[in-house]
């Protein structure tokens, strides 16, 4: 189950060994590599900044709960559960929101029930799509970054609609 | 797009804390949040240090090649025009590999270093032709596309997550979250690729 922890200290361990015995200069490779990453992460804090600042103000604005009472006749038509649906927007836009909202989900309806299960699917399936388009275009000189917007977004709607198909078809 | 996400986000709030009256909420959340980006970008630091060194030693070692070696036959078909010998197939290569194996916070700063290697890649092979740099070039788009679809084999949070939450069998969703993968990265793919021909 914890197989991820053995992951991460394995490829540190055997790379540098590994790179040692192919007379690589490993300090200065690794202190190089940092340098590298320390202008990514110059880069891209500028874009991560507002999106971060724009999700946080959503989420705090009552907006998710209004998005729920909205969608809920079209929700309840397709059976989809309702309390599923802040997910859908979430998911998207912010991670740790999606987990938290996961945890609720999780709580109130049981993490084996349909609920529980369609959102352990759409988690599993999904990415949290703007954050990956910010963060990755903003490490390069590309501006017209809307023009991958069109495909990511209908990637998370196939992925969306296929997890209630799934969970019908495996769980019943 | 980017500005009409954002915007519509921000607007949204207003008009949605302006009818909830969540005022209070969100003008103390624009100032939370302005703190958490500068947490997030400081952890994402040492993460994003970590692997971009990690990675230094991977190249100069040769692991590099060795692994997008392995790769090259499935990706030299989906990256059209990509040089097989490149920098760039051996970032997308980790990028990806890391994805499959759920290293989340290794897959971002190894994306990264792939979409830079493609745009110096690119550069030279498209320059003239049509191609702004300040456009995303199809290749940059499809890598992009890639990592907002998961390609994840175990979805280790959701089934820890599950695990706490008391489910039975918190690792029964697989075989779901699988199939809804596979079919939605392959549709996702033939989407991008008609998408950029247009």
């Amino acid at each position: 189950m914890r197989l991820s922890d053995w992951f991460i200290p394995l490829i540190v361990a055997g790379l540098c060994t590994y790179a040692l015995y192919k007379h690589v200069a490993v300090f200065e490779e690794f202190t190089l590599g940092v340098k590298e990453g320390l202008r990514t992460c110059l880069d891209i804090f500028p874009s991560l900044f507002v999106l971060v600042v724009a999700v946080g103000m959503f989420s705090a604005s009552g907006g998710l709960a209004f998005i729920e009472v909205a969608t809920r006749p079209l929700a309840e038509r397709f059976g989809f559960p309702r309390e599923l649906t802040p997910l859908l927007f979430l998911r998207p836009f912010s991670g740790s929101g999606a987990t938290a909202l996961f945890e609720n989900i999780l709580t109130d309806s049981g993490a084996d029930s349909f609920a529980g299960r369609l959102a352990s699917v759409m988690l599993g399936s999904s990415e949290t799509t703007f954050y990956t388009i910010a963060v990755y275009f903003a490490a390069t000189k590309v501006k017209k970054t809307g023009r991958a917007l069109p495909p990511a977004i209908f990637g998370d709607i196939c992925g969306f609609i296929l997890s209630v198909t799934a969970v019908r078809l495996f769980f019943g | 797009m980017m500005n009409i996400v954002i915007t519509g986000l921000f607007t949204a709030s207003f008009i949605f804390a302006a009818v909830t009256g969540h005022m209070t909420d969100i003008s103390s959340a624009c100032v939370t949040s302005a703190g958490t980006a500068v947490t997030l970008i400081i952890t994402l630091a040492g993460i994003i240090c970590l692997w971009s060194g990690l990675m230094r030693v991977c190249t100069a070692a040769g692991v590099t090649k060795k692994i997008s070696a392995l790769l090259k036959p499935l990706l030299t078909r989906l990256f059209s025009g990509i040089d097989p010998q490149g920098e760039a197939l051996g970032f997308i290569s980790l990028n990806l590999t890391a994805n499959m194996l759920g290293l989340g916070n290794a897959s971002t700063p190894l994306g990264i270093k792939a979409m830079q290697a493609l745009e110096k890649e690119e550069g030279i092979y498209q320059g003239g032709h049509g191609w702004s740099p300040s456009q995303p070039s199809p290749n940059m788009l499809l890598l992009t596309v890639l990592n907002t679809a998961s390609l994840q084999i175990l979805p280790t949070t959701v089934a820890a997550l599950r695990l706490k939450h008391g489910s039975a069998a918190p690792m029964e969703i697989l075989p779901c979250v699988w199939a809804v993968s596979a079919v939605s990265v392959t549709l996702t793919v033939i989407f991008t690729k008609a998408w950029c021909k247009k």
